[in-house]
């Protein structure tokens, strides 16, 4: 990674927040602000994140996957679905139900994935259809099967949404335990660890995407694993020649991929919000395509242009806040189709190839014909 | 490992049998009942054209296809080779005509992959650089492990290739053209680690169309055509005529025929031409020559002197930062190409797949490259089928094609019949100057040949030629005068009666020049 796209990231980051601080600082103190901003921002970001990761793994080992949005909405779909099963008509309890739907969810992604492998790979369709051909698939069958089990005439659940097991709790990471000694009696000091605090304070999949960003980025470019994977996305019939099998790490990445996009999917509906509603992923599996092509195919750059995406939405919440001390000329910050374009008007700027140019793999979308 | 090889030499040590191997293509049999070996310390030429069935005898051995009949004998047992993975532990490795490098990886991760060295999970890099550095001071290969590939110049990634055998403690290598893309000085040194490495006991098969080096480096000559072994021969008791024949399958002409003719009027005219190139380094320096007709200009150089970019200057692939151009008295300085071919201009690009070809269109729309938007083959802007389907019947045979259909993607013919489709094109319009960037490089000898005729009767015919190759003895056989490229600059201009190649040789490399 080149320090002028994480300069440019750092830079985009910065301002949003300061346009926030600068707003809201009548209200809140500066530290609070930045950090439940900060807090919100690693949430938002996380489906991204993962999403992103699917595309890297895909990606370097040369199949392109436009299919991350629709592996995502498959994956909310069935992982919620998954868990009311478990938790209606098996009775599992909240937890194992909640467990078992992450499960699914990421079950659901591989399954996709493998079918882009089997396309892809296999029969050597044009990966750009096949990856619509998995976007489509997923709105049809969700979008269906939502309407025949929740709300059809005679539907499995007769007409309404049976209780779901909940989401997945917050866990707490004792930031304020550990440094509250320090502080002493000044309050203040305590009010600012606590602040602090809450950054920590996600849930499981957002913390399990930051590591799995780092474990991912890890593998790729330390690892034997990574080293083939590359390899048969940037010259497949090099690695052909020293005895790689071209085909089964292909067809290994694109599923690891799957279950990235999977566990993206879970996020949705089984740790942010216990519903489902039609194309509720709503373009994130695109955007997750835009932040891996910035980070220009490397994990942790990918997940640094998800906090760019994931700060402009968390600009949008945290204003919502401060409606009532928004100044006039500011108004328009709070609507949330303009502040909600940010992402989609900075994927544009970076893929201009302003911020220093990107490189895909080389095979990236090239069917390896032996 | 010299002394064992001393040793074992004492009694014929043969490595490597091929036997009656016979492998079967759609449409072609590319290996006809063959018999080939290879013994220990040797260098063995696998001599052939294009499509004699050599590239096929070396994937079956390197595991890449399946012999349909006969069997491989390593070391004296009967090997099954199945995948490159059991050739390289066979202990056999092969050095691609088209690089196995990815240009992203360094040297160390290219070299490891398939066969890396890990330590607790992670790539072990500095346990492979060391293998590296060790490999190439021992066989003075001069290679930097952390380099990155794609960096390396030509000459130095093929040593890359080389290292990846040795890693593998390869004993058996095979290299596939190893010359075609080097230039004369990096094939020197190629021949000298070549030379290493049978002086430490690895035995080498070296694939090549070239006879000048098969005649200076092999230790035994196996020729091929059409898929058979035609014989096996040792360079001292033959010469290149025939090698030729026995390649060819006839008689082949290896100088050129050309009878004296006076020149004509001046039809290229250079005046003081100056280019940069793509880095915006100037790269030709106010250069200077004309070219009359009925007369062949050879521009010699060694390669990466400008004469890519002289030639792109002069073809409209280029703007040039100064001086003109004339083609028959008229400026075409700067003009676009299709002002140029107007003008009377038949080009035969340096890269026939990138700037002579496009490889997905049909031969026949190829040939009409040049005058597509003409009548015939043009009506009110509609293209006749009919009109670009005679013309490329028509060249076909004069040029002799070897093309299935006018039908065939360009992309699917060798490279000597691509080369005959641009030459085909170029040479059949009614033009006054040729401009022909390395029309033979990577072709085969009946194609050289074939396409050397055709640029002389250009010249016999009246129109100016201009000839730019890194071959000199292609620009001695061919050019009634030749310039010498040196730094950008043309440093002489002789008849080429009155010069001679030690001379040549002498200016290519930069001598001070006194006289012209």
């Amino acid at each position: 990674m080149d320090w002028k796209r994480f300069g440019f990231i750092a830079l985009v980051i910065i301002v949003l927040f300061s346009v926030v601080v600068m707003i809201g600082k009548s209200k809140q103190p500066p530290l609070l602000i930045i950090t439940s901003m900060l807090a919100t921002t690693i949430a938002v970001a996380t489906p991204l994140a993962l999403g992103a990761l699917s595309g890297v793994f895909c990606e370097r080992a040369g199949v392109v996957n436009i299919g991350i949005e629709g592996m995502m909405l498959a994956s909310a779909f069935f992982g919620w679905l998954g868990g009311i099963y478990m938790f209606n008509i098996y009775d599992f309890g909240n937890a194992l139900s909640i467990t078992l739907a992450v499960l699914f969810a990421i079950l659901t992604g591989g399954l996709m994935a493998l079918l882009l492998a089997v396309l892809s790979v296999t029969f050597k369709v044009d990966q750009i259809i096949g990856g619509t051909v998995i976007n489509i698939l997923a709105v049809g069958l969700t979008g269906f099967l939502n309407r025949q089990l929740f709300f059809g005439k005679g539907s499995v659940f007769g007409g309404s949404v049976p209780g779901s097991p909940g989401v997945l709790p917050t866990l707490h990471i004792p930031i304020t335990e550990l440094f509250a000694p320090i502080c002493g009696t000044s309050a203040t000091c305590l009010q600012n660890v606590q602040a602090i605090n809450r950054v920590f304070d996600q849930k499981p999949i957002a913390i399990g995407a930051i590591l799995l960003v780092f474990i991912s980025h890890y593998i790729l470019f330390n690892t034997r694993w990574g080293l083939r994977t590359r390899a048969v996305g940037e010259h497949p019939k090099a690695a052909d020649t020293v005895g790689i099998n071209v085909y089964k790490m292909r067809y290994a990445n694109v599923i690891i991929g799957g279950l990235f996009a999977g566990l993206a999917g879970a996020y949705f509906t089984i740790e942010s919000v216990p519903s489902f509603e039609p194309l509720l992923t709503n373009g994130r599996g695109f955007i997750s395509l835009a932040a891996m092509i910035f980070g220009n195919w490397t994990p942790i750059g990918a997940w640094a242009a998800a906090l760019v995406f994931g700060s402009s939405q968390a600009m949008l919440i945290n204003m919502q806040i401060f409606r009532d001390v928004i100044p006039p000329q500011w108004a328009f910050l709070q609507e949330s189709y303009i502040v909600g374009l940010t992402p989609y008007i900075l994927t544009m700027f970076i893929l201009t190839g302003i911020i220093g140019k990107t490189t895909p793999p080389a095979a990236d979308g090239v069917p390896y014909e032996k | 490992m010299t002394e064992t090889f001393m040793l074992s030499n004492v009694e014929t040590n043969i490595v490597l049998e091929a036997k009656r191997i016979t492998k079967q293509f759609p449409g072609v049999l590319a290996n006809d009942n063959v018999n080939f070996d290879l013994r220990k310390g040797e260098i063995h030429a696998l001599l052939g054209e294009n499509g004699a069935g050599k590239s096929t005898l070396m994937n079956l051995i390197f595991g890449l296809h399946l012999p349909d009949q006969g069997e491989v004998i390593v070391n004296g047992k009967t090997a099954m080779i199945h995948s490159p993975n059991d050739s390289i532990a066979l202990g056999i490795g092969m050095v691609h005509q088209h690089f196995m490098l990815i240009p992203v990886f360094t040297v160390a991760e290219n070299v490891m992959l398939g066969d890396e060295t890990v330590k607790r999970g992670a790539l072990d890099r500095n346990t492979v650089a060391a293998k590296i550095n060790e490999i190439s001071i021992q066989y003075s290969l001069n290679v930097d492990p952390h380099a990155m590939v794609g960096t390396l110049p030509v000459g130095l990634q093929q040593r890359v290739e080389i290292v990846k055998t040795l890693y593998r403690n390869a004993e058996i290598v095979i290299l596939d053209e190893p010359t075609a893309v080097l230039t004369p000085q990096e094939a020197e040194d190629l021949f000298r680690i070549m030379r290493d490495l049978t002086g430490r006991g690895v035995s080498i098969i070296f694939i090549t169309h070239k006879l000048k080096e098969v005649l200076a480096i092999a230790d035994r000559i196996t020729v091929m055509r059409a898929g058979r072994v035609i014989n096996t021969v040792l360079p001292s008791e033959t010469d290149s005529a025939q090698l030729a024949n026995m390649m060819v399958g006839r008689q082949v002409i290896l100088t050129v025929n050309k009878k004296d003719r006076e020149p004509e009027a001046d039809v290229l005219k250079v005046e003081g031409v100056t280019v940069r190139d793509q880095r915006d380094l100037e790269t030709v320096h106010h250069v200077s020559f004309s070219v009359r007709g009925g007369e062949i200009l050879g521009i010699a150089g060694v390669q990466g002197n400008g004469q890519t970019e002289l030639s792109e200057a002069l073809t409209g692939l280029r703007h040039p930062t100064g001086g003109k151009v004339f083609i028959s008295g008229h400026d075409v300085t700067g003009k676009s190409p299709r002002v140029m071919t107007e003008t009377g201009l038949a080009h035969i690009p340096e890269d026939r797949q990138r700037h002579g070809l496009v490889l997905s269109y049909t031969v026949a729309d190829n040939m009409a490259l040049c005058d597509y938007y003409h009548p015939p083959f043009s009506q009110r802007g509609v293209m006749q089928p009919k009109a670009l389907d005679e013309n490329a019947r028509k060249l076909i045979k004069a040029f002799d094609v070897r093309t299935p259909s006018p039908f065939v993607n360009a992309g699917k013919l060798s490279g000597g019949n691509q080369q005959k489709v641009i030459v085909a094109r170029e040479l059949s319009r009614n033009v006054k100057l040729v401009i022909a960037n390395q029309p033979t490089r990577g072709l085969d000898v009946g194609s050289i040949e074939y396409i050397h005729s055709e640029i002389i009767k250009m010249r016999d015919r009246g129109v100016a030629v201009l000839l730019v190759s890194a071959e000199l003895d292609e620009i001695m056989a061919l050019s009634d005068r030749i310039a010498v490229m040196y730094r950008g600059q043309i440093v002489a201009i002789v008849e080429t009666k009155k010069t001679t190649r030690e001379q040549l040789g002498l200016w290519m490399a930069g001598a001070h020049v006194e006289s012209v």
